[in-house]
């Protein structure tokens, strides 16, 4: 990581309550978003968020009533367009914390194109896509995260669409930041720090389990008999070591993928296991690309690499194309070739005696004024 | 004015025996450089002090395949002595670049009206492509008309020689021997257009030079050269206007500079999101040159995200603002239905061009109104103002940030490609003369607790920014409670808050006055009209009245709420007419305001009202 990442946000303290609003909560009873809110709550006290300067927003969906769950400004936009509404906010104040909450389909389908852009330009928030491979809050249908052959209202079927990739989407997008985790993981506020942490934009994925309409759908790595198979958790400068540290993810050279190793007695150095790196983008865009079920899922802070954010960026040219000029309404709008028109024979009679061709007088009566 | 010899006289516009105004139409390929010559064209005739009023008319391909007939553009120039309100009904010289453009536009040119014609550009290829049998410069088919006619390109070509441009460069220059030529016919100084040329090819000067010699020619070869036809130079008296001081301007950069006017009279800094597209995108080009004042532009990915990051910066504080056209202002309907209902300051403009879907991306027309007052899901009051022309577009621009902070609500201020192109000369207004309306954003806990959607006197809700200690509260498009602004589906509580936001719109309406723009307050026919027909309403009322038909003239700008005074005053009227570039949208809201019988008066072809189209209306009305 370099010194970019060292910021000096000013803390505040405050305790979990804090955060929390008088609102009741209405997501369906065991819903993963719950965990992610405590979660959310959890974090804030720890990396000192001030409450009056956190903005939450949200487009539409299940996970986009957060905002009203957490005691600090909050804005529940329209579906999709939650980083069109956030590049607003912060370009208006650079000083609000923002966060952006959204789902599998506010953010990859209705609102791909904002999530693209928002990545590229490189807004300092922090985005949580909640995942759930399921349109939850219209009860049910395959979103674009769902499985090749998830079956649901919409498709009884099962669904023939390719799944998006959140994390590979956004990499590709040109984000300085990815993490992923799951909802009841306690390594969750972590992430969430180093997501705040990191200035430009941040993304994190994080699966959550919709019980009514997509049930254990990632069960096969949260539950906890099958976490150590199932989960690579990563950590900057730690080698890249799941199941208990019997296996490792190294480099195939050949082939120029990744690969799942066998370590011996700890020795992950002579069985090739890699070293986390957090800025290496290569690596990244591979950890992404690793097929569940060969591979386990790569979890935590994937890549952190920060690079000069966005309303950084306008507010410095602003200040540059603004200096050493003065807002002066008067001149701005006395600004071009002006001409002053002063007391003259301008009565219609004068006008009609005078033949159309002779000029001199007219000339004279109009006064040339040319801007300096 | 410009008379053959003999007898011939180009009769000019203007209904007396003086001649008040001359009409004057540059046409040719959409790359021989038209709008420029206008532009440059009007900005000489400003400077000569004429009043003036412009009509730009190109086509939307950038660069349309040379010669055809659908890659014509063309600039209009309405000049003289009288009040100027039109682009003027028909030309009285038309300067026509090549055999397309002369096709395109001699059916307008009035009878006995001056062609000047580029013979150099009359090949047998250039004939084909603009489907001439013959060379009408030499069948005879033009006699109603004076012809000019010579070989301008080799003209341009010999002027330029000295400075080694190649063959296609060179040609490049015609437009300004055409200007030098029209310069002197109107006995206009070069000057200012030399200093453009300048200032515009600093740091290619052989080229500025080019240009000024050709410019230099042109007006040479009036002055000496033995033209076919002897044209005189002709001399428009300048127009009888108030005191004070001039510019020209055009529609986009009225708004833009009321916009920013109105931004800096709220006391606040302004968040401009656009998205390009034609005709508005003017308005982007201008704000993101004038950081100065307070002005953050963001290019956005898309129409939507262009209005929802105004409205994010709305909700921290700034004035938002967005503009588009049509197809836009259509794509960002749902996020104006989020700004009505977290009631948060938004101003929109809307360019109108000619719909539906794309259309007529270059032309002009008024068919936008629906979508305007009522194209939103949902009961989705919005206030609607519409500016008549370019100058009228900066008060109009202000009166729009005023409504949206004092009302804090979305205001969608209409305009068109008429008026956002068009030039026109502008009393430089004394800002001192506006009076501000500084927000005051609520920074405090009021008396009673915090409650994020408590009215004021004019049912607006405060204005919280976020980062106000103490003041934490979350909004959304989810329907609001009655004050406190939780989400809240109750029956009572919707029937409520949609009372709360139509009255509060309504309530615009209250002090706001209807006047007559010219005749009286009651009387036979009154001719109703909005945005940018102002002009030919204007004329053809004056001319109705002046052949002693009683016939007032009623522009409105706030086109919802509408006045309140105007139902009783449009009761005055036997008949009322109703002009529109469009099928009659305004008329509909008439009637069903007021019960009155309106009469549509309806032109969509994408070019502006005839004065006569207008004035026929009207006698046939009171026949």
């Amino acid at each position: 990581m370099n010194d970019m990442t060292t910021l000096t946000k000013p803390r505040v303290e405050t305790v979990l309550k804090d955060w929390e609003t008088d609102q009741e909560v209405r997501w369906c009873p065991g819903c993963g978003d719950y965990a992610i809110l405590k979660a959310v709550q959890r974090t804030l006290p720890q990396i000192g968020a001030d409450p009056k300067n956190a903005v939450f927003v949200s487009g539409i969906g299940c996970s986009s009533r957060f905002p009203y769950y957490v005691e600090s400004y909050g804005f529940h936009t329209i579906h999709g367009r939650a980083p069109a509404v956030a590049t607003g906010v912060k370009l208006a104040n650079p000083e609000l914390d923002v966060w952006i909450v959204t789902g599998d389909g506010d953010g990859l389908s209705i609102g791909g194109n904002h999530t693209m852009h928002i990545l590229r330009r490189n807004l300092d928030c922090q985005i949580l896509l909640f995942n759930n491979e399921i349109y939850g809050l219209t009860k049910g249908q395959y979103s674009p995260t769902s499985r090749e052959g998830t079956r649901t209202p919409s498709s009884p079927g099962g669904s023939v669409d390719h799944p998006a990739k959140p994390c590979a989407f956004a990499l590709g997008s040109g984000a300085r930041f990815i993490a992923r985790a799951y909802d009841v993981s306690r390594q969750l506020p972590a992430v969430l720090a180093a997501a705040y942490n990191h200035k430009g934009a941040a993304f994190v994925e994080i699966f959550q389990n919709c019980i009514v309409y997509n049930k254990d759908v990632f069960a096969d790595f949260t539950e906890k008999k099958n976490a150590d198979e199932g989960q690579l958790w990563l950590e900057q400068g730690k080698p890249m070591l799941f199941s208990k540290g019997t296996k490792g993810i190294a480099l195939d050279r050949e082939a120029l993928t990744l690969k799942v190793v066998e370590v011996v007695d700890g020795d992950w150095q002579s069985a090739g296991v890699i070293v986390h790196d957090v800025t290496n983008r290569s690596v990244a865009h591979m950890l992404v690309e690793m097929p569940f079920g060969l591979f386990p899922m790569a979890l935590g802070v994937i890549y952190d690499a920060p690079a000069p954010s966005f309303e950084q960026a306008v507010v410095e040219q602003n200040a540059k194309l603004a200096a050493g000029k003065t807002a002066d309404l008067q001149k701005l709008v006395s600004q071009g070739q002006t001409w002053t028109v002063s007391a003259g024979p301008a009565t219609d009679a004068a006008r009609r005696n005078t033949a159309v061709r002779d000029i001199p007088a007219w000339i004279a009566w109009a006064r040339l004024i040319r801007p300096s | 004015m410009a008379t053959a010899a003999s007898k011939t006289t180009v009769p000019l516009a203007g209904d007396d025996a003086v001649p008040e105004a001359v009409v004057v139409r540059f046409a040719g390929d959409s790359g021989d450089g038209m709008q420029l010559t206008g532009g440059q064209f009007t900005l000489s005739t400003a400077l000569a002090g004429n009043d003036l009023a412009t009509f730009p008319d190109f086509p939307a391909e950038i660069r349309a395949p040379q010669g055809t007939l659908f890659g014509v553009s063309a600039f209009q120039i309405n000049f003289g002595s009288s009040d100027i309100t039109t682009a003027g009904d028909a030309p009285d010289i038309l300067i026509a670049m090549n055999p397309a453009a002369l096709k395109t536009n001699v059916g307008d040119l009035k009878p006995g009206g001056l062609i000047i014609a580029d013979t150099g550009e009359f090949s047998d290829r250039n004939l084909v492509k603009a489907k001439y049998e013959k060379n009408p410069l030499e069948d005879g088919s033009l006699a109603r008309w004076q012809l000019l006619a010579f070989d301008i390109s080799a003209l341009t070509l010999e002027s330029v020689k000295p400075f080694g441009l190649g063959n296609k460069e060179a040609l490049r220059c015609k437009n300004m021997w055409t200007l030098g030529l029209a310069l002197w016919l109107f006995d206009r100084s070069r000057e200012p257009i030399v200093d453009w040329l300048k200032a515009k090819f600093a740091k290619a000067p052989e080229i500025a030079d080019a240009n000024i010699a050709a410019l230099n020619a042109g007006h040479a070869y009036g002055e000496t050269a033995e033209l076919a036809v002897p044209v005189k130079q002709l001399h428009v008296a300048p127009a009888s206007v108030l005191e004070g001081l001039y510019r020209t301007v055009t529609g986009a950069e009225a708004i833009s500079l009321g916009l920013v006017a109105g931004a800096q009279l709220a006391d606040l800094p302004m968040f401009f999101g656009g998205y390009p597209i034609t005709p508005a995108s003017a308005i982007l080009h201008h704000l993101s040159r004038l950081k100065e004042y307070g002005v953050t532009t963001f290019q956005a990915e898309d129409e939507i995200a262009a209005i929802a990051s105004a409205i994010g910066a709305s909700y921290a504080g700034s004035l938002g603002v967005t503009s588009s056209s049509g197809p836009g202002i259509a794509l960002k309907g749902e996020a104006m239905g989020l700004a009505i209902m977290t009631e948060l300051p938004l101003v929109i403009v809307n360019s109108q061009r000619g719909g539906p879907s794309t259309g007529l991306p270059t032309k002009t027309e008024q068919s936008d109104l629906y979508q305007a007052v009522y194209g939103r899901n949902g009961d989705a009051p919005m206030p609607v103002i519409a500016a008549r022309s370019p100058a009228d577009a900066f008060d109009c621009a202000i009166e729009a940030c005023r409504i949206a902070v004092q009302y804090m609500t979305p205001v969608m201020l209409l305009t068109d490609g008429y008026i956002a192109n068009a030039a026109e000369p502008w009393r430089v207004p004394d800002m001192a003369s506006y009076d501000p309306f500084a927000v005051q954003f609520l920074d405090h806990v009021p008396e009673g607790g915090l409650k994020p959607y408590a009215r004021d006197e004019k049912l607006a809700r405060p204005w919280i920014k976020p980062g106000t200690p103490d003041l934490m509260h979350r909004i959304g498009g989810i329907e609001k409670e009655v004050n406190t602004g939780h989400i809240n589906y109750s029956p009572a509580n919707h029937q409520a808050m949609t009372e709360l936001r139509r009255d509060k719109v309504l309530g615009i309406a209250k002090g706001l006055r209807q006047d007559v723009s010219m005749g009286n307050e009651t009387g036979k026919l009154a001719v109703v009209g909005w945005g940018s027909t102002f002009g030919p309403i204007h004329q053809a009322v004056r001319r109705a009245r002046r052949k002693g038909h009683d016939v007032s003239h009623i522009h409105i700008r706030h086109i919802w709420p509408l006045p309140e005074n105007l139902g009783e005053l449009l009761a005055g009227y036997d008949q009322i007419l109703v002009p529109e570039m469009n099928t009659g949208q305004f008329k509909t809201v008439l009637r069903d305001q007021y019960l009155v019988d309106a009469k549509p008066l309806n032109k969509i072809s994408g070019q502006p009202f005839r004065i006569a189209e207008i004035e026929a209306a009207i006698e046939g009305m009171l026949a």
